[in-house]
């Protein structure tokens, strides 16, 4: 069993060795499949952090009749709170609204001067509501309906806002789509190249396993140097592949920082480590065995 | 040791051949142990069809194959290694591994019986030196001649001291003196006890040895001597 194994071993290894050509073209193209998927992984993180971010900038605002109570406005925001939906809400005084306004327009005479001459406060307190998601701002706008709330509430902007969440919405809803359907395909294609790539090279070798099946190799005996020849290539291509995008991510890092306004890659390569680890070994070495597996069945089923 | 039974074997008509082909009808012969057989006939007999049919390569249509009390045509498909460890063949076309030096093509034959390291390291320059390449141990298939590789093959046919030795048309490719070369040396192994069976096209090599001749013709037994002349 051991010997076998060693010779199986030894065969693989003198085979990589012997085919440089058909073994270099193997690893170039696993390194493209490995690359395409970890490229679609940091994609998908990048992706996912803008959305993320910008999901954050949406908020929707309740505002309260003049007469309303604080401690009333208060208990609303307790309720609120209790909604699983809700992610978070803050309270703005009149007072605290008026300043802001002033603080805002601080530069501007006329608006100022528009003020002074209202001589009350104008502004009206109110809850500034963020959802978890996009989509939840639709329930939480039923839940401000409700009629117990009729009289202490005076407006609640949804429905200003409604079309500009709703069309932010279905863009997530189609980048997600569009994003999984091109994800699907362009793994479909990698893995399709490797496959092929592995299968013509051990076409390429069809003649000499039917003359190990006629010397009496028995079947693993055949099948174990081509498995290993694959996952030499494998490894080799993954840890080019790693190298690459470490290398890639570290000094692309800066660049994406600035363009996505807070998404930093290396530290989100390192984060994933592991699993970019396990996408790629399993991208490189598994495929590889798997597609030889399937490749050299063809041939020893003859 | 080797039994042939009313043995048919024929081969369906494919998008190629419109009808089908018969390569053997109703053989029947028996081969004794140690014995130096020569099957002859034209190309197109039925000589490689019967040397594919002993290994296992092929199932007869009617009729039953033995190898000892073994029934070829009844060996489940993962066993026929087992089989084919107890022969050696020698092909027209030498099939060698062409990435494999001649140490390493020789060994595999003795690697594939889970040989140790010790018995290969010593068998290999052996069994070159009775077929008289002991110095192309590390050449590759592609640096030597046919004659040499053909002895090669023998070697490797030879190196696991096989019961049977099957040569299906060795010297097709090789020239007169080569040919006795290879020819001396099937004589050599059946000298040592090694059944030998040796398919040819070639009269002179028929006539020389003064061997048993079984003599195939459209698929069928035209004759069966003991110390056989060409017939065909």
């Amino acid at each position: 069993m051991f010997i076998s194994l060693k010779r199986i071993i030894r065969a693989g290894w003198l085979s990589f060795r012997r085919n440089q050509g058909l073994s270099g073209v193997t690893i170039f193209v696993m390194v493209l499949t490995i690359s395409l998927v970890t490229s679609i992984f940091l994609f998908r993180g990048m992706s996912s952090f803008l959305m993320d971010s910008l999901e954050k900038k949406f908020d929707i605002s309740v505002y309260f009749k003049e007469d309303s109570i604080e401690t009333e406005i208060l208990k609303t925001k307790d309720l609120l709170l209790e909604l699983p939906e809700v992610k978070s809400v803050a309270y703005v005084s009149q007072d605290q609204a008026l300043e802001i306004f002033k603080e805002k327009h601080k530069d501007n005479e006329t608006i100022n001067r528009a003020l002074e001459e209202a001589g009350d406060n104008p502004f009206l307190a109110s809850l500034n509501i963020r959802a978890g998601s996009v989509s939840n701002y639709e329930t939480i706008n039923r839940f401000l309906q409700n009629a117990r709330f009729e009289s202490l509430i005076d407006k609640v902007d949804y429905y200003q806002r409604k079309p500009v969440i709703e069309s932010f919405y279905s863009l997530i809803n189609n980048l997600q789509r569009t994003g999984l359907v091109l994800t699907l395909i362009l793994a479909f294609i990698a893995f399709s190249l490797t496959f092929v790539t592995i299968r013509l090279a051990i076409y390429s070798a069809s003649e000499e396993i039917g003359i190990m099946r006629l010397v009496g190799a028995d079947n693993w005996f055949i099948r174990g140097p081509f498995l290993i020849q694959g996952i030499i290539c494998g490894v080799l291509a993954f840890l080019i592949s790693l190298v690459l995008f470490l290398a890639l991510s570290y000094s692309l890092s800066p660049k994406v920082l600035y363009l996505t306004s807070g998404f930093n890659l290396f530290q989100y390569f390192l984060g994933n480590f592991f699993i970019i680890f396990g996408l790629q070994i399993l991208s490189g070495a598994g495929l590889s065995i798997f597609s030889s597996l399937i490749a050299i069945r063809r041939y020893l089923d003859k | 040791m080797i039994k042939f039974q009313g043995v048919s074997k024929i081969y369906p008509a494919n998008h190629l051949e419109k009808n089908q082909t018969v390569a053997l009808k109703d053989i029947s012969f028996e081969i004794k142990d140690k014995e130096f057989v020569l099957v002859a006939g034209k190309s197109g007999a039925g000589k490689t069809t019967l040397i594919k049919l002993l290994i296992g390569e092929e199932r007869p249509t009617k009729g039953r194959v033995f190898f000892d009390n073994l029934e070829v045509n009844k060996i489940k498909k993962g066993d026929l290694p087992k089989l084919r460890r107890r022969v050696g063949v020698v092909f027209q076309d030498y099939k060698l591994l062409p990435k494999k030096t001649v140490f390493e093509n020789i060994a595999y034959a003795l690697e594939v019986i889970g040989a140790p390291e010790e018995q290969i390291k010593t068998e290999v320059p052996k069994v070159l030196k009775i077929v008289g390449l002991e110095h192309c141990l590390q050449h590759f298939p592609s640096e030597l001649s046919g004659g040499e590789k053909q002895r090669v093959s023998i070697a490797r046919a030879l190196i696991h001291r096989p019961e049977v030795i099957i040569a299906d048309e060795p010297t097709g490719n090789l020239d007169p003196y080569h040919t006795w070369d290879i020819i001396k040396l099937l004589v050599k192994i059946n000298k040592l006890d090694t059944t030998v069976i040796l398919a040819t096209h070639d009269q002179e090599i028929i006539n020389s040895l003064e061997k048993r001749v079984i003599s195939l013709e459209s698929g069928r037994i035209i004759s069966d001597k003991e110390k056989g002349k060409f017939v065909i």
